[in-house]
């Protein structure tokens, strides 16, 4: 995987918000490389800095926020360093596109369906009219809309839920973009209707070659959809490694504890892993690792000193002391310990 | 213990909701519903947006009128015209815990309030004293400080304010909680948390529940017996783990194949169903909700039933 392509990299980036009159650090020194062509997800819980992150890549942050320090390149330019909005709107659609979770929301109530795509397709595929319209009925086919005539002419409320966030993918789809990033892009549908959704953008992503990012909190859903996986915690990712890396072989304590606290992975009857406290506050200056307080088996090294990332195999890294060679030895918990034998019986 | 010796708390019969009140615009809710549940027991109703599982728990609780159909509480009619002092009974022992506790819990009120509000409405404390000691003994149960009566709902985070959600529903003492996507709207590491405080409770004060949710991974864990809800019918109920090793209907086979499998090698290699309901063919044959193994009832017409038999065989 090394030999493939970086698209867009992350560099030790800080984002800050001003709330209140206090400044909150949302990320903190995250570093991220990004591959033509793979599918990245990130996982993590609310306020862990996942949407944060990859907001900063489309210039979409909250008038209260900003970024301190760190880059962002792509195309040989770094983003970081953008300031005005007509150096955005190059990037934004074109380039890189986005999918909101809320589909109920996130659409136009009082433009129809046709109209709300063929404004994408205009603006960025140059096309008019006619044109325009055909290209329009042709994404919407892609997407899985069928009747696609009739369907031009209609309004969001006549479509379910599962059908409209087929057109907010056909939105972004229509910009043609290199990047696409999905943010929670199934998290408010039904469970049937959410597989099919996945399924339709693993297919889109062949067809037009795209690089895609999900944003999910649920582990669960992006094993099937993933090539890697970023695990995000208080601004920083603390692990990243490929999809059977994560799921089979988790590294942070963190990770592990968000694998195990899964209901497909408990035991009837018997509690299920769960995570004490909460996340750390953001105002705060966080030191050592941030997870260590929630981690009862913590070491004190934790406390003091900022983990720095520990190589695994070359497309694995945790930031985890446990993985330093004079650590003593942690035992993770049951569940992933099951993960881990089931992955070495395999690879032998 | 075999299922004719438990107790049964509670009993739909034939349930039936509507909406709307002129002809034309009727819509049917919750169409001939049969269920029951045992004392102690966990039951799962599981189901799409829109399939009527939230409306069942509300005519439950009460909250919708019934069409048609009866329900019974610990063998009471509850349905339909009751007495005052039965209807403050029921107040007390159902009791519901909601999705969201982001905006089911009163802003404007102390937790003090929001806990003690079911208790100043049926007034069933002597003293003041006797009160404070029930919503703090409600607070400890839930793991929560009694200190935190004073605070408001905004002080608290996701987890803390669906304890106090929970918190509310148990300082009335109740027998049976209808759970209503209690944890659909919480981070993946409080969902946990919350889901081990509700097995723990209904451990130590052998608590009911009706637990109504739309994630089956979620189900599989904490319910005893599961009842599949599509557009208003029950078409498949059983012992849960029944249900997860041989799904018959066709929608309980296509809810089963989307739950999400956290293992990349299994979720590449799964096999998606999709439901068509249009594959039933009604028409001259109408389908019958039939007991097909002990206490595993699916909803399916004659030819239906064979092919469902051999499924069952084969296994």
């Amino acid at each position: 995987m090394t030999d493939r392509k970086v698209i867009l990299s992350v560099k030790d980036l800080v984002v800050k918000f001003k709330l209140r009159g206090k400044v909150l650090t949302a990320i903190r020194e995250a570093s991220l490389d990004l591959y033509e062509g793979e599918s990245l997800a990130i996982v993590g819980e609310s306020g862990s800095g996942k949407t944060v992150l990859t907001k900063t890549f489309m210039g979409l942050l909250d008038a209260n926020g900003w970024i301190d320090s760190g880059s962002i390149i792509y195309n040989n330019q770094d983003l970081a360093k953008f300031r005005t909005e007509d150096d955005w709107v190059k990037i934004r659609g074109k380039h890189i596109a986005m999918v909101f979770q809320d589909p109920m929301t996130s659409l136009n109530p009082l433009k129809t369906i046709g109209k709300q795509v063929q404004e994408a397709v205009e603006l960025h595929q140059g096309l008019k009219k006619d044109k325009a319209k055909n290209a329009v009925l042709e994404i919407l086919n892609d997407v899985g809309i069928s009747d696609p005539e009739k369907r031009y002419n209609q309004y969001p409320h006549e479509f379910s839920g599962g059908m409209r966030q087929r057109v907010v993918i056909a939105i972004a789809i229509a910009c043609r973009p290199k990047i696409l990033i999905c943010d929670e892009p199934t998290t408010a549908l039904d469970v049937t209707i959410q597989a099919q959704i996945l399924g339709l953008l693993k297919a889109l992503k062949k067809k037009y070659n795209l690089t895609t990012i999900y944003i999910t909190h649920d582990l669960g859903v992006v094993a099937n959809v993933a090539d890697r996986i970023a695990v995000m915690y208080a601004g920083d990712i603390i692990e990243i490694g490929t999809s059977e890396e994560v799921f089979y072989n988790p590294q942070h304590p963190y990770t592990w504890a968000l694998l195990s606290s899964l209901p497909q992975l408990g035991v009837k009857g018997e509690p299920l892993h769960s995570i004490k406290g909460t996340p750390p506050n953001l105002f705060l200056e966080i030191k050592g690792d941030a997870f260590a307080p929630r981690n009862p088996k913590a070491l004190k090294i934790d406390f003091i000193e900022k983990p720095p990332y520990f190589t695994v195999s070359p497309t694995h890294k945790a930031k985890t002391w446990l993985l330093d060679p004079r650590a003593p030895k942690v035992e993770p918990p049951e569940s992933i310990k099951k993960l881990r034998q089931q992955w070495r019986v395999e690879n032998v | 213990m075999s299922n004719n010796e438990r107790e049964i708390l509670l009993e739909v019969k034939n349930l039936r909701v509507e909406f709307g009140k002129k002809k034309r615009d009727r819509f049917v809710a919750v169409d001939g519903v049969s269920f029951h549940i045992y004392k102690g027991e966990t039951f799962g109703l599981v189901g799409e947006s829109g399939s009527g599982k939230t409306t069942i728990g509300r005519a439950i609780m009460r909250l919708v009128e019934v069409a048609d159909g009866e329900i019974y509480f610990k063998g009471k009619k509850i349905s339909g015209k009751i007495d005052k002092e039965l209807d403050k009974e029921l107040t007390r022992k159902i009791q519901m815990i909601f999705q969201d506790p982001m905006s089911s819990l009163n802003e404007r009120a102390k937790v003090d309030y929001i806990v003690s509000e079911g208790l100043y409405n049926l007034k069933n404390y002597k003293t003041e004293e006797e009160r404070r000691q029930k919503v703090e003994k409600a607070m400890l149960d839930v793991g929560l400080l009694p200190e935190f009566l004073s605070r408001f709902p905004h002080e608290f985070s996701g987890g803390q304010r669906q304890r106090i959600g929970v918190a509310r529903a148990l300082v009335m003492e109740p027998e049976l909680i209808i759970a209503d996507e209690p944890i659909s709207a919480l981070d993946v590491s409080i969902r946990a948390q919350v889901l081990n405080l509700l097995s723990e409770l209904q451990k130590k004060k052998g608590l009911t529940y009706l637990f109504i949710a739309h994630d089956l991974s979620v189900v599989r864990f904490i319910t005893d017996r599961l009842a599949v809800i599509h557009k208003g019918k029950i078409v498949e109920l059983a012992e849960t783990e029944k249900i997860f090793r041989n799904p018959l209907h066709p929608y309980t086979r296509a809810l089963l194949s989307a739950i999400p499998i956290p293992d990349p090698r299994a979720e590449k290699n799964k096999v998606l169903e999709i439901y068509d309901p249009s594959i039933h063919d009604y028409s001259n044959n109408p389908p019958k909700w039939v007991e097909i193994e002990e206490g595993h009832f699916v909803l399916g017409n004659d030819k239906e039933l064979e092919e469902y038999k051999k499924i069952l065989e084969r296994s």
